[in-house]
């Protein structure tokens, strides 16, 4: 008597299991439609000629655009998603570091370092099908430089006194100084319809593909378009698949959700692709440094000595190796290996107890002293901060770390510059020139330094550039103006299966028109 | 009853706009600036002032309220200080993965909890009663995303049988691909909510079992079956519901945990980005939905219960 209920119930119980369980669609996984993409590991044959380059390239980040404009805030998610790929700019930034023309054919400057005329490509359309003329580009670089913008690179610009468009395909910018980074600074500059509107939630560029659907959260993807004025891309499709966990990135790029991963910031997934045979792990040329930035400005840090006792007592080669095992690099100064003034500065202050404890007494601290350490708290500051703080134990300072947001960081660090220490990590190549700005956050104000950098920007070569730089780069090392910890590792892991994808990542971009997929 | 159902619509109304207040004002009490979600590391001062204007943390708190007030009465909940993005719509897609989630899961978990419980409670004195009375304990006791990460392990990495996380781009066009999709992350929020249901069931079983009414049931000549159905279910379903309801509104939000492990863009995605980027009109719009939905689903279990207990319906018509 008792049974019909309970076979009842268990039979409704197994019935509902059953129907969540199961599914009306196939076991393979997908993200997104109509790609070819089978699972890998059952072995499948290989798709012809024209299947590849109708491929749907998934592509998984943990970058998400905050919005579409990179001068209203997009954020780095924007530049991975349409640099390159929806939007182009006068010249462009290969993944070599080589910059290139690429909607300008060609300029002139004049002897004074101070006109430069360009001249447009001909036969260029936006997606919306408008010709490009010279007043979208005059139209873009002001919104760059405009009073409203956020662009990242508006403070590159300072030096622009006047855009003109005297003609349709020629472009006229006047400088009030010789800045000898203003073609790479172009680089950075998106031409857009000066049409197009709502720039934040569409797109009106001249890039091989065109924004198809952006979900929020979900995925970005872009479709090749045929009215290229180029080579068109190689592929068909590219779904850009935002994650906030690295750990579900990595089961997504195992279960071949997605082909590759952009950049791969834990190093404890690496080790389910390294020696896998399905995966390539491709460790490129990074330019984000680990920065341990002293408050320039205030005791005890505004001594010099301090500095490099401080940056002497850490063993930077340790906390690397706990970090990334043999992946990343030391450096000792604020230039990664890629930018044309490097030099190897790590001899400069080298990891050295007994020369920290000295620098110390020197400096009139023979007991040590205690500072607070502003941590953001998401990683690897944290584990920076706990390595910091132990080893700077053995020489007798006292670390208290005080663990901030990253919005908190922004508001008392960064604005107020109401802090002693902090970590961050800085993502730019060529930055080594903000040593030369008294008023950036870290306060360093070395008058000399100052000088050499806006001789550096003004100067007439390349090569005058660079030995100006490199003066600048052994100077903030021998002040210890920061303690440069290590410079992040550039991994792209991706498929065997595809390749013609970048690995250098320069500046978060990512152009995908040469992804071919197998 | 109609009388009733007028007073607690109007309570209903008054808590949210009470609550509505409340995080207007606590949101604006916390230390953060929703300006610099906008900036970048080379920020000048007047790409700071400009971010600021731009999301309209300068205006006076009177006139972003009356702002937000009248929005929220046409149910226009404006945009999103970061992605400019209308937040009305942003949700509607969110809520389109979160409530298949939460229902799907609820209903699982509903369904293996009765059994879980009654079997638990009806069987305690074998061992296999006992065996899921501790079953029932554990999954209280693993976090939830433990449970995820779990089986996403078995059954995507090993055995290829589900995704290991996202949404299909195409949503429910494609039914089979979203529930596929959703497959494990509704399991994982099933086994941890069953394993607390589990235990109120058994509780409230354990109760009627133990009753007179039961008892004499059984006495005048009913089977146990008919016992249970008849009195039983009554009884015992009316602790079950508060805790219904209750376990449903926490799980609207708490999914936030699950759709980071796997990756789906629901409401607590959605809420946990905005918050870290002080976005208030997206933070305010998914808290009054989510408000509104909890205050609801309370509303339903109070009648629900008023429904299944008689004492309540005429000690309400007697006073």
């Amino acid at each position: 008597m008792k049974k019909p209920v309970v076979v009842l119930l268990a039979s409704a119980l197994a019935t509902a299991v059953v129907l969540s369980g199961c599914s009306s669609g196939t076991a393979s996984p997908t993200v997104g439609t109509g790609s070819t993409a089978q699972p890998q590991q059952t072995g499948s044959t290989a798709p012809t000629q024209d299947a590849s380059s109708d491929a749907t390239i998934q592509i998984g980040s943990l970058y998400e655009p905050q919005n579409l404009d990179n001068t209203a805030g997009g954020g780095q998610g924007v530049t991975e998603a349409f640099d390159g790929n929806v939007y182009q700019g006068l010249y462009q930034l290969t993944d070599a570091g080589k910059v290139e023309p690429l909607l300008a054919d060609s300029y002139t400057v004049s002897a004074d370092g101070l006109t430069y005329t360009f001249k447009l490509k001909q036969g260029v359309t936006f997606h919306s099908g408008k010709a490009l003329t010279s007043d979208d580009v005059k139209a873009s670089i002001e919104r760059v430089v405009s009073p409203a913008s956020q662009s990242a690179r508006k403070s590159s610009f300072e030096a622009i006194a006047g855009i003109t468009a005297p003609a349709p395909d020629t472009v006229v910018v006047t400088l009030a100084s010789r800045s000898i980074s203003f073609i790479y600074n172009l680089a950075y500059v998106w031409i857009s319809n000066k049409d197009a509107t709502n720039l934040t939630t569409s797109e009106d560029g001249t890039g091989p593909y065109v924004l198809d659907k952006w979900t929020r959260g979900s995925s970005l993807s872009l479709s090749r378009w045929s009215g290229y004025w180029g080579t068109p891309a190689a592929n068909k499709e590219v779904v850009f698949n935002y994650f906030t966990d690295a750990t579900a990135l990595s089961n997504a790029l195992l279960t071949n959700a997605v082909d590759i991963v952009t950049n791969v910031q834990s190093p404890d997934s690496l080790s389910q692709f390294e020696g896998n045979p399905n995966y390539v792990v491709n460790n490129g040329a990074s330019t984000t440094k680990e920065l341990l930035v002293f408050n320039d400005r205030v005791a005890p840090f505004d001594k010099v000595d301090v500095r490099r006792a401080v940056y002497s007592a850490i063993d930077r080669a340790k906390l690397l190796n706990a970090i990334w095992g043999d992946k990343g690099t030391l450096i000792g100064s604020m230039v990664p290996p890629t930018d044309p003034w490097y030099e190897d500065l790590t001899g400069v202050n080298p990891y050295d107890p007994a020369l920290s404890k000295q620098l110390l007494t020197a400096a009139g601290y023979p007991a040590g002293f205690a500072f607070t350490l502003d941590t953001p708290t998401y990683d690897p500051h944290p584990v920076v901060a706990e390595f910091v703080k132990s080893e700077l134990a053995k020489v007798g300072v006292t670390v208290k770390i005080n663990s901030i947001t990253a919005d908190e960081w922004y508001t008392k660090v960064f604005q107020k510059h109401d802090y002693v220490a902090t970590l961050q990590e800085h993502v730019n190549d060529r930055d080594v020139v903000w040593y030369g700005d008294p008023k950036f956050y870290w306060g360093y104000n070395n008058p000399q330094v100052t000088a050499w950098i806006a001789e550096a920007e003004s100067a007439a070569t390349v090569d005058a550039q660079t030995a100006k730089l490199k003066l600048v780069n052994e100077q903030i090392a021998k002040d210890a103006a920061s303690a440069w910890l290590y410079l992040y590792p550039q991994l792209v892991v991706a498929s065997v299966n595809v390749s013609g994808y970048p690995i250098n990542g320069l500046n978060s971009q990512f152009p995908a028109y040469n992804i071919v997929k197998k | 009853m109609a009388q009733y159902l007028l007073r607690r619509t109007a309570i209903l109304l008054v808590s949210l706009l009470i609550a509505m207040l409340g995080i207007f004002v606590l949101l604006r009490a916390l230390p953060g600036d929703p300006a610099n979600a906008l900036l970048s590391i080379q920020a000048t001062p007047e790409q700071i002032a400009a971010a600021r204007a731009q999301v309209g943390a300068d205006l006076p708190v009177l006139e972003q309220f009356v702002g937000w007030f009248r929005g929220m009465v046409t149910l226009d909940l404006g945009s999103s200080f970061i992605s400019t993005l209308p937040v009305a719509p942003e949700i509607g897609s969110r809520l389109a993965v979160t409530i298949p989630l939460t229902f799907l899961a609820f209903g699982l978990a509903f369904a293996m909890s009765l059994v879980i419980g009654f079997v638990a409670a009806y069987r305690a004195d074998r061992w296999y009663g006992a065996a899921l009375s501790a079953f029932s304990q554990l999954f209280i006791a693993v976090p939830a995303f433990w449970v995820g990460i779990l089986l996403v392990g078995i059954f995507s990495l090993r055995f290829r049988v589900f995704p290991a996380g996202g949404f299909p781009r195409e949503g429910w066009s494609d039914p089979g691909a979203a529930l596929t999709h959703l497959a494990l992350p509704v399991l994982t929020v099933a086994l941890v909510m069953a394993g607390s249901l589990s235990r109120y069931v058994r509780s409230a079983t354990l109760d009627v079992l133990g009753s007179d009414y039961l008892r004499n049931a059984r006495a005048m000549g009913s089977t146990m079956g008919t016992a249970m159905l008849r009195h039983g279910l009554r009884n015992g379903a009316i602790p079950v519901i508060s805790i219904l309801g209750i376990e449903l509104a926490t799980a609207f939000l708490g999914a936030v945990v699950i759709e980071a492990v796997f990756a789906l863009p629901g409401l607590g995605s959605m809420l946990l980005k905005a918050i870290a980027q002080h976005d208030y009109p997206n933070i305010q719009g998914i808290l009054f939905v989510s408000t509104l939905a909890v205050l609801i689903v309370g509303f339903i279990a109070d009648v629900v219960q008023r429904l299944v207990d008689p004492r309540l319906r005429h000690r309400a018509r007697a006073s």
